[in-house]
Parts: C-alpha cells; structure tokens; sequence
C-alpha cells in the first residue's frame, strides 16, 4: 500500500466514524477502493483527440471499465449539462452521443433503470429538444425526467456546507442509487468556469439563493452532498470559451476534443481548468469554487499527487 | 339531413379551436391557426382578401353559415341553448322583432371607436376574441389543472408522459371580463337562442345585412304550410314569423331547425326565389327618423369618454414619474416600469392597438409564459391587449410562435434571424441593487442569460466580474430581469419601447484554435 492509498483510507475511515447516515457514499467509496487493488487503478484518466463516444469508450475502460462504478439492479441517474436551448455545436450542453454512450454502458453493466434530466435555465422543453439529449436519452433506453417545477424536489441536509446548510434536490438524484455527473466545458460570465461542481446548479431548485449568498461558496457547499457522483465525465468535446454558459455564436466555441474522468470533483475540475486555460487565458485561482471545494476537504486539487492516465486517440 | 351536417362541421370546428387554444404541449399542428384565421373580424384586420372574399360569398351565397358553424362564440349559445332544452323540456322560441336600431348602433359605435383609435369596444364585441378569451381564462385553468391531475397518477408509476404546469391568474381584469362575457352570453342563450347575434355582435349584424341578399335561403311552401307556428318555436334566432309567412334572414343563421321540425315539409332551403314573396322585413323605415341625432349622441359620448381616459392615463403616468425621481435618492429602490413591452413582431404600439382584438391566443399558446393581457398600460384602449411580463419565465430568444399564431397581424411573423435582431425593450441597470456590488459575492445570473451579451461581465474588484449593458444591442427578452437574485428589489430590467428597433449584431471570425496538449 502506497502512501496515497493509506491516506484516503484513513480519511475514509475518519468520514465513517464521524458520519453514520452516509452509508451511500460509503460503499462507493470502498467499491472505488477495492477496485484500485484489484486493477492497476488511475485516479483521473484524461483523452484527447476522439469523437466523443469512443473518448468514453477508452476512458472508462482504463478506469477499469462501468462495472467498477455501477452493480447490478442499480437505479442510475445521469446528469448531463441540458441548461440551453441551443444545438450542438454550441457546446452549450452537455454532447448527446456521450449521454447516450453512457446510459448504454449504464445498462451493460446491469442498471435497471437510467433517468436523465436537468434543471434548465432556458424553457426546458426547448432545451431538452433542441441540445438532442431526450432523443438520444429515450433512444439509448433511458427516462427522461422534468425538473422545471420545484414539486420533483426533495430537501437535503448540507451539514459541511457554509453558505448553504440545505438544498431541494430532484427526486432522481435523491432516489437514484447511483448518480453520474456529466458536466460540459464552459466559459461561465459569474462562475468563471462551469464544469463538474458548476453543474451541481442543475439538481437544486432554488438556484437564485446561490447567485444571493455567495455563488462560488454555495457550488462548493451544494458539493458536500453525502450522495456523490459515481463519475464526473467532463465533456471536453468542444469547449465554450467567452460568452458562456449561454454562447452567442460559433466563433465562442473550439472542437478541441477532451474528456476527462474522475471521481474526485475537484481533481477532474482541476484537469479541465488547465485544458481551458490552452484556449483562453483563466487561471485556476480565478475560479474560486474549486480551491473552496478543495477547503471544504471534498477532493483534490493537486494533479502531481494523483495518478493520472493521459491518452490520445 | 342539413341540420346533421350543420351539427357535425360546428361540433368540428369548435372542438379543434378551442383545444388549439388548449393545446399547450402542440400536439396539433400549428396549421390549425387557421381556424382563427378564418373569423371575420381577424380576416378583415389582417386584410386578408382571400378569406374576406370568402366568407362574403359563401354569406352571399348560403346565408350566415359563419355564424352558425364557424364562429365559435356561435356554437357556444348553441351547446347553451342545446342544455337549456335538456332542462326545459317544453322550452319554445318565439318571433320577435328585429332589434335592427340597436343592432346598428352597437355596429356603428364599434367601428367609430374603431377609427378613432380605441379598438376596445371592437375587442370586446368581437365574437371570436372574446371567445378566446374565454378559453384562455376560463376554460384552459381547468385544462390545465385536469394534466397535472393526471401527472400525479402517471408519475407516480414512474411515467412521465405528462408534466406539470403552473395555473396562475394572467389579469384580474381580464379573467373578469370573460367570466361577465361567458355568464352574459350564456345567460341570453339560455332564455333566448341567439339573441346576443342579433342584437349587439357586429359580425351577425354585418353578415346579417349581406344575408339579406344570399342565394340559397329558407323559404315557405306557401301551400303546403298551415301556419302552425312549429317553426318559429324552434327558431332560436326568433327570426321566423309563421303567421305572416315570412322569415327575416338578417336573422336567419340557417341552423335548419325548422325545417327539420316542419311536419308538413313546408319549409325548403332554396335557391329558386319565390315571385310572390314579400320582401324582407327592410330596415330603411325604421331607422332613419329615429337614430340619427341618437348616433351621433353615442359616438360623441365613447369620444369624449376615450379623450378623458387617455388623458387620465397620462396624468397618472406622469405622477409616477415624478415618484420614481423621488425613490432614486435611496440607495436600493425598486424597479418600475414605464413603457410596457409589446410582444416581438408588434412593430409599434399603435399598429398593436389597431390590429388587436384581445383574443389572447398569443397568451395562451406563448411556451415561455411571458404574454399576459395588459390592463391600463397602453391606455384605455389597449387594456387586455398583449403585453410582456418576466414573472415566470422570459422570452425564447429563438421562438417565433406569438407571430405564427396570431390571427389579425397585430404580432407579425418574423424569422427566426428577424426575431433575433427585434428589439423590444432596453435593459436598465440599477447598479446599486447588484449583488457583486453590495455583498461583493460573484453573480452574473443575468449575463449567463442573455443571448446578444448586451449584458456581459467585465472585471471588478479582485477576481469578482459585475454586469456592463449594452442597451443598443438589447433585444429586451427579459433573461436579465427574470432570472435576477437580488432581493428585496432586481438589480436589472428591461424597459419597453413605443416602437420597436432592429439591432446591429457585429458578426465575430471564427478563430482556429487548436489544442494540442492536455494543459496539466
């Protein structure tokens, strides 16, 4: 056992014993543990290079494959960014061919049931349409679910969080035994960035409280949810780079081809921060949810103490 | 047999329109505008030769078909006086005479108000417009209500065929006003048919006078008929006078009751004229002694009436005005409109106010839900005429269906490219409301929403980004003002304009960027 693994089994343990209730995050958790001695295990694997569904493809097969992250009868939820009624190739929302490469992976690996949805900013049923994820959902098998009222949400305590102690979050995240976090890279006019812990804004109702009472703390403390993600899988396919998160048009947008992995929030952030800042200058202190997602002890920002799979296709 | 057909196309026609006014989740196709298209008082405002043309001949030639199949406020009193039957089982109409002043003065007030600028009276009156109204404020509450009760049950199976919908009340005013419509006009169809057609709509008395001259019409058999007077009490437009033998067609809505209830087959629609009868009851004799100085006393009246409210609605507005000086002393203070924004295609207000009739299609068939009836904002003339509110939602910046849908040209239809450089608002910016600038906290909720980046952040103290506008390129949807944190009053709204603009968008290269390496 190296030194990291002995450190995140003693953070683990020091997270069983001061919390009973978090038995959810827990075998996850331990699942991800078993796993990295069982294979030779990367702690973030970044692609370049490839269309987005085969980019998954290779990613997930170096994490050790779906079965690693989701068991048999599981009721998954995957959470795309579907924020914009907006095309594709605006990369305003999360790509369709890779929410559909994922719930199909989803039920390989055994899922009963996959539920997708998000909590738009524009009218939902334009966004659901016109970004081509509730073809490509309802296509791969999976169910789509609206969000655009506040009756499909269920409190949550936030205990660790500072600005934010409580949140509404949408009854398929709450119900799901496993979520995935599916954000897409984005320039973002308050956030700075928007990626894996930007998109948590799209499983609570009152997003207004967050913009009210210090929005980068309250991304960093909605982060602290017990239920974590099984995955964030940053769609880097093509990345907005000004006038996001909506976009005004093409020339806001670059293919440059990316997908990063990890279950750690803060590393995959981290690793797509830095890919960003290649076509726009942003640096990382900047954006600020990261580095207080970091304090609030939910992950990792230092990319030099992971072990990271680079590839290209 | 030509009762049955009447039946059929009216049940038709009015089932399709009011669901198209229903239809919230367009599982009808938009083709179905047609069927508002196709109502007089919207065809004569969006000069439409074709259907005005149309609807004049088959009047010219049929009689007042329009009215008994196609105007929906028509088959309303129908399926009313249908009910009143069911009640009142020994229920007779009787004949009566033409109420031909009053019918004419209701017509010629209307379109005096209407010429001078206040189309309200033309809204009102106007049988499709109100009927939409009623719809919208009436009926599609309970249409509504009747999806989410259904959502309830299929979500609860983890279906999620339906999804649910907020009812709120669009305008008091409004919901009044077809509440009083639907009671008043029910209220004479229960007692009396079709009394509100042949007295005070100005579409029956227009068509009325053209059905004086069509082709095929209701006629007696003068030998076969033994004057039992069945007809007349089933005439529910009280139109037919058995004893005399004679049928006033300016009233007539060939609903072909009473030939269906003639036992002696002594009534007949043709087109053969009959030489030896007499004609119409004529209008000419009773009117002109009596209504002139009346008309004239009328018309003056509703003038002078409009002339004061309009003058009345500036004064208040001023006296706003000089409040809203008042509050800008304080430090946060509450944003008031002054110009209410007309929906995107609406040019400018007074092509609204002359081309809208109020039958708030736009309101019910906007998928965002910013269209709600205005009350004094365009002035008494305007009231319940379309407006744009940022309550619950803003407007799709790609959407186009207010246009598409509307009947008259009041809202017309842009391109998607036209839509997107209409510019019906300007954004205001009240900086000392902003959250990054009184708690020092990053926002920038109403730039992420804002499709032209006519608001963008720009840098400010330490890594914190506030909100810079650029009301010229604006388009006014009201993403900003909408989706805006600031509590207890919004930092960023958007204020109308009497006369919309089109933006200047500068077009941005797209640059070659490649990333080659991963950056970490």
């Amino acid at each position: 056992m190296d030194r990291r693994n002995f450190l995140r089994a003693v953070a683990l343990t020091g997270a069983a014993l001061t919390t009973v209730k978090e038995t959810d995050a827990m075998s996850v958790l331990t699942q991800s543990f078993e796993t990295a001695d069982a294979t030779k295990k990367y702690d973030l694997v970044a692609v370049m290079g490839g269309e987005p569904e085969a980019m998954f493809r290779k990613a997930i097969a170096e994490m050790g494959g779906m079965g690693n992250f989701i068991s048999k009868g599981d009721k998954v939820c995957v959470k795309p960014n579907i924020g914009w009624d907006q095309p594709v190739e605006m990369a305003a929302n999360t790509n369709p061919k890779l929410v559909a490469e994922i719930i199909k992976q989803c039920f390989d690996a055994g899922a009963s049931e996959v539920t997708v949805f998000d909590h738009s900013c524009d009218d939902w049923r334009k966004s659901y349409d016109s970004s081509g994820i509730e073809e490509a959902a309802k296509k791969a098998g999976a169910k789509v679910m609206p969000a655009h009222q506040e009756s499909y949400y269920k409190t949550v305590s936030l205990p660790k969080g500072r600005s934010l102690k409580t949140a509404k979050i949408h009854q398929a995240i709450v119900d799901s035994d496993k979520w995935i976090n599916v954000p897409v890279l984005k320039n973002h006019g308050g956030a700075q960035l928007t990626i894996s812990m930007k998109n948590y804004m799209g499983i609570v109702w009152d997003r207004g409280y967050f913009h009210a009472n210090d929005l980068q703390q309250c991304i960093a403390d909605v982060c602290t949810y017990s239920k974590k993600p099984v995955l964030n899988i940053v769609d880097a396919y093509r990345l907005m780079k000004t006038s996001g998160p909506r976009g005004k048009s093409l020339s806001d947008v670059v293919l440059s081809k990316g997908m990063f992995i990890s279950q750690d929030i803060i590393a995959v952030d981290t690793a797509a921060a830095n890919f960003f800042n290649q076509a726009r200058e942003m640096p990382l202190k900047n954006v600020t949810h990261i580095s207080k997602g970091e304090e609030l002890g939910i992950g990792t920002m230092k990319l030099d103490n992971l072990n990271i799979r680079r590839l290209r296709i | 047999m030509l009762k049955k057909i009447r039946i059929a196309l009216s049940l038709i026609l009015f089932t399709l329109i009011t669901l198209y006014f229903l239809d919230f989740r367009e599982f009808l196709p938009h083709r179905l505008s047609f069927l508002a298209e196709i109502q007089l008082i919207p065809a004569l405002l969006a000069l439409n030769i074709v259907i005005l043309i149309s609807l004049a001949a088959l009047t010219l030639l049929f009689g007042r078909v329009y009215c008994s199949s196609i105007c929906p406020m028509g088959i309303y009193q129908d399926i009313v006086a249908w009910l009143s039957k069911r009640v009142h089982k020994k229920k007779k109409y009787h004949y009566s005479k033409a109420k031909t002043l009053l019918r004419w003065s209701v017509l010629a007030g209307t379109v005096l108000t209407f010429v001078f600028g206040f189309s309200f009276l033309l809204g009102l009156l106007d049988p499709y417009g109100a009927y939409g109204r009623i719809v919208t404020h009436l009926f599609r509450p309970v249409y509504l209500a009747g999806n989410n009760l259904l959502e309830t049950i299929f979500t609860s199976f983890n279906n999620f065929t339906f999804y649910k919908v907020s009812i709120y009340t669009l305008s008091l005013f409004s919901l009044v006003t077809a509440l009083i419509t639907l009671l008043v006009i029910g209220y004479l169809a229960w007692r009396n048919g079709r009394t509100w057609c042949n007295t005070i709509c100005p579409v029956g008395t227009i068509l009325g006078f053209l059905s004086k001259f069509s082709l095929f019409r209701i006629r007696f058999i003068d030998e076969k008929c033994n004057m039992c007077g069945l007809c007349a009490m089933k005439c529910k437009a009280s139109c037919i006078d058995s004893k005399n033998k004679q049928i006033d067609h300016s009233r007539c809505i060939t609903c072909f009751n009473c030939i269906e209830s003639c036992n002696r087959n002594a009534m007949k629609y043709t087109f053969k004229k009959n030489a030896n009868e007499v004609p119409a009851y004529t209008y000419m004799k009773e009117e002109k002694p009596v209504n002139e100085s009346k008309r004239r006393f009328l018309s003056a009246t509703l003038v002078t009436g409009l002339a004061a409210g309009k003058l009345a609605a500036q004064m208040t507005s001023h006296s706003l005005l000089l409040e809203e000086a008042a509050d800008d002393l304080l430090p946060k203070r509450a944003f008031k409109r002054q110009t209410p924004i007309a929906p995107p295609g609406a040019l400018t207000f007074d092509h609204l106010q002359e081309k809208c009739i109020s039958c708030h299609l736009c309101v019910s068939k906007c998928p965002s839900h910013v269209i709600k009836p205005a009350f004094l904002e365009y002035g008494l003339g305007g009231m319940m005429q379309p407006k744009l509110y940022f309550d619950h939602g803003f407007c799709n910046y790609d959407c186009t269906i207010c246009g598409e849908v509307c009947p008259t040209g009041a809202i017309l239809l842009l391109t998607k490219e036209e839509k997107n450089h209409t510019q019906m608002g300007q954004v205001q910016l009240i900086i000392e409301n902003c959250i990054v600038y009184y708690d020092e906290t990053s926002c920038g909720a109403c730039s992420e929403h804002c499709p032209t980046q006519a608001v963008h952040m720009i840098p400010y103290k330490g890594m914190l980004t506030i909100p810079e506008i650029r009301p010229e390129i604006c388009v006014g949807c009201g993403g900003c003002e909408y989706v805006c944190p600031a509590i207890p009053h919004k930092a960023i709204y958007v204020e109308g304009l009497r006369s919309q603009n089109t933006i200047e968008i500068e077009h941005e290269e797209v640059e070659e960027i490649v990333i080659d390496d991963f950056g970490f």
